[in-house]
């Protein structure tokens, strides 16, 4: 058997890097995902990488787009505010097509708002977030296993798919302490970055990596490209994880820390006889919303409870994919503040009452 | 037959768009003729501005990355970081790097990053079509600034070759200009040493070049230069301003 062991999250997303073969970070310190960087300042040296604590996260964002350019495996991390500083490189990275992971340990905003945990940069995530026609393949770990899986994945997706690639966890993700096992993971076969900028040692030509498309019709077939890569995204990449919808009458939406709440809820509410079910997206973007669709078209689902913490931002999408067949309920708590099991139970009696 | 002149191999066959009398393209040449003699067009890489000088990558033969306004900097750490032996270098406007990329530069300094920055000081912005520069000399005509630059609301000239001399990790800042033969020379001269110096690991490098907008200072291309030569030269003096480098072996 694989031995078991207690790790913290932030430090879990730093290791999982390193494993998945990650050289480099950049980052600028920002509560509560300093242990990322700190973590990376010891250890990546050590892996025989390069660790630089950047002026900013401007700054750092655009080492990784350096990084990347030039055939790196490259990661940065932040919180919220930092994140927004980042979104022009971001934006940069996908109009360059570059691969990088971009970790966000999100905490209560607008502005500096709180450093408790929150979920409210899921539109800034999964709707492009900086300038331009754009999507970022985000993906949204619930537990510390998870994480540690899907970091790996994370880089691989980049490469496949030459985009970056957010990891979006709230700040209670990022400080918690729970068991995991480190499995050895198969990894993809990837293409050669025959595109990077590292000097070019006997080829005949210089690359050149740039996202500037001067004649407009270069610049639209530039973004029809980027939108088959979307397009094979969706098709290929999008997960999730089901409990107890078979019979379900109340689907419960839910993804990351709420998502715990909503599975302890719906267990609970089970044992009382109440068919509750649980859908948690795993990719935000692409969004599993496909299956919604599927679920809200069967006789035995009257209804659907999307718990987040934030205002109802994957609300939008549970809609969209709901498309007014059934009602689609909310239930969430904000800026910092997390959701009681209790609570989410209690939303969950009166969705049902509504429905019924 | 024999050859007296040829066009350097550091460039590509591209036709360049920079407008007559403009600096940019002749910089381009001494940068191009430096990397090959230096042996180094094989395993540079070039960081290219947001300004005139966007297409700076369709131009140098070595790869090149295109970064955001001001960037560049950043960039070049991520690239010199994970690839120590390479030649690196930024090339970078003034409202590239004097404004909106002013916190890259002096931290890339700061940090003594072992990349070469060639820094295109003419007092303008070029591609936007002639706003005011953090450089524009006092009094000087901009699209933003219709009566001068004046000192009450926008400050004096920003000498960044000086100030960044102060940072322990540059060893290396000398001013330059592109108006005559004996000028250029001496600019390229500056560029290789700054190479040279790179390779031998020695720290951050910087050659800041005074260089004519003719299109956007409404001069004819030898008016430029005389003007350049009067005015710009005057404040910003042409020079060594610091030199750590030693014997670059
Ligand atoms: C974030 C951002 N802000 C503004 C611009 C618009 N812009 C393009 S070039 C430029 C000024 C360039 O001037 P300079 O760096 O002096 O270069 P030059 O053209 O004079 O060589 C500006 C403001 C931009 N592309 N990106
Ligand atoms: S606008 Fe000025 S800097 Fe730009 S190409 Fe023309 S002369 Fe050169
Ligand atoms: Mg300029």
């Amino acid at each position: 058997m694989r031995k078991r062991e207690i790790w913290k999250g932030s430090e879990v997303i730093a290791e999982a890097a390193i494993r998945a073969g990650c050289r480099c970070f950049f980052g600028y310190p920002i509560t509560p995902q300093n242990e990322i960087p700190e973590y990376m300042s010891l250890k990546m040296p050590q892996a025989g990488g390069v660790f630089v604590q950047a002026e900013s996260e401007l700054a750092a964002i655009n080492m990784v787009y350096g990084a990347a350019a030039s055939g790196m495996r490259a990661m940065t991390s932040s919180s919220s505010p930092g994140i927004s500083l980042k979104q022009e490189g971001i934006s940069y990275l996908v109009g360059a097509q570059l691969p990088a992971v971009i970790v966000n340990v999100m905490r209560g905003g607008p502005g500096l708002g709180s450093i408790q945990p929150s979920q409210g940069d899921y539109y800034q995530a999964t709707r492009g977030g900086g300038n331009g026609d754009y999507r970022t393949l985000t993906l949204a770990p619930a537990t510390l296993q998870e994480a540690a899986d899907l970091m790996g994945e994370a880089f691989d997706i980049a490469d496949t798919y030459r985009n970056p690639v957010m990891v979006l966890v709230d700040g209670l993700i990022g400080q918690m302490m729970e068991p995991i096992v480190w499995e050895d993971r198969p990894g993809r076969t990837l293409p050669t970055k025959v595109w990077a900028a590292q000097g070019r040692r006997g080829r005949d030509h210089n690359n050149f990596v740039t996202s500037l498309y001067m004649d407009p019709a270069d610049c639209e077939q530039h973004n029809l490209a980027l939108a088959e890569k979307y397009a094979a995204m969706e098709a290929n990449e999008c997960r999730w994880e089901e409990l107890m919808t078979d019979d379900a009458r109340l689907i419960l939406v839910s993804f990351g820390t709420p998502a715990r709440v909503a599975e302890t809820a719906m267990r609970n509410l089970r044992q009382e006889g109440l068919k509750v079910g649980l859908l948690r997206p795993i990719t935000l973007w692409p969004f599993p919303g496909r299956r919604l669709g599927e679920l809200a078209g069967e006789d035995h689902v009257k209804g659907f409870l999307d718990v987040e913490m934030n205002l109802g931002q994957m609300l939008d999408d549970v809609k969209l994919a709901v498309n007014g067949s059934k009602p689609v309920q909310f239930y969430g708590r904000c800026g910092g503040a997390i959701p009681h099991v209790a609570e989410v139970q209690e939303a969950a009696r009166r969705a049902l009452e509504e429905v019924e | 037959m024999t050859v007296i002149y040829e066009k350097t191999r550091g460039l590509q066959n591209t036709p360049l768009h920079y407008c007559p009398g403009c600096g940019h393209g002749i910089v381009h040449k001494l940068i191009g003729e430096s990397l090959d003699e230096l042996g180094l067009l094989d395993t540079a890489v070039g960081i290219c501005p947001v300004g005139c000088a966007v297409f700076a990558g369709s131009y140098f033969s070595c790869d090149c990355i295109e970064a955001a306004h001001g960037r560049a900097p950043a960039v070049a750490t991520g690239v010199k970081r994970t690839h120590p032996d390479q030649c690196v270098f930024t090339y970078q406007g003034d409202g590239d790097l004097a404004s909106i990329g002013t916190a890259e530069i002096v931290h890339a300094a700061m940090r003594g990053e072992k990349f070469t920055t060639i820094f295109i000081n003419n007092a303008i912005y070029g591609m936007t079509g002639g706003q005011m520069a953090p450089t524009t000399l006092v009094g000087q005509k901009a699209t933003t600034a219709p009566d001068g630059r004046d000192p009450a609301t926008a400050g004096w000239p920003i000498r960044m070759a000086e100030m960044l001399s102060t940072l322990e990790g540059l060893v290396y800042a000398h001013r330059v200009c592109v108006v005559d033969i004996p000028h250029l020379n001496e600019a390229k001269k500056a560029i290789k040493r700054a190479f040279q110096l790179q390779m031998a690991g020695a720290g951050f490098t910087f050659v800041e070049v005074l260089s004519p907008c003719p299109t956007n200072w409404g001069m004819e291309p030898l008016e430029a230069n005389r003007w350049l030569m009067e005015h710009m030269a005057a404040y910003y003096p042409l020079g060594v301003i610091k030199d750590m480098g030693g014997e670059p072996g």
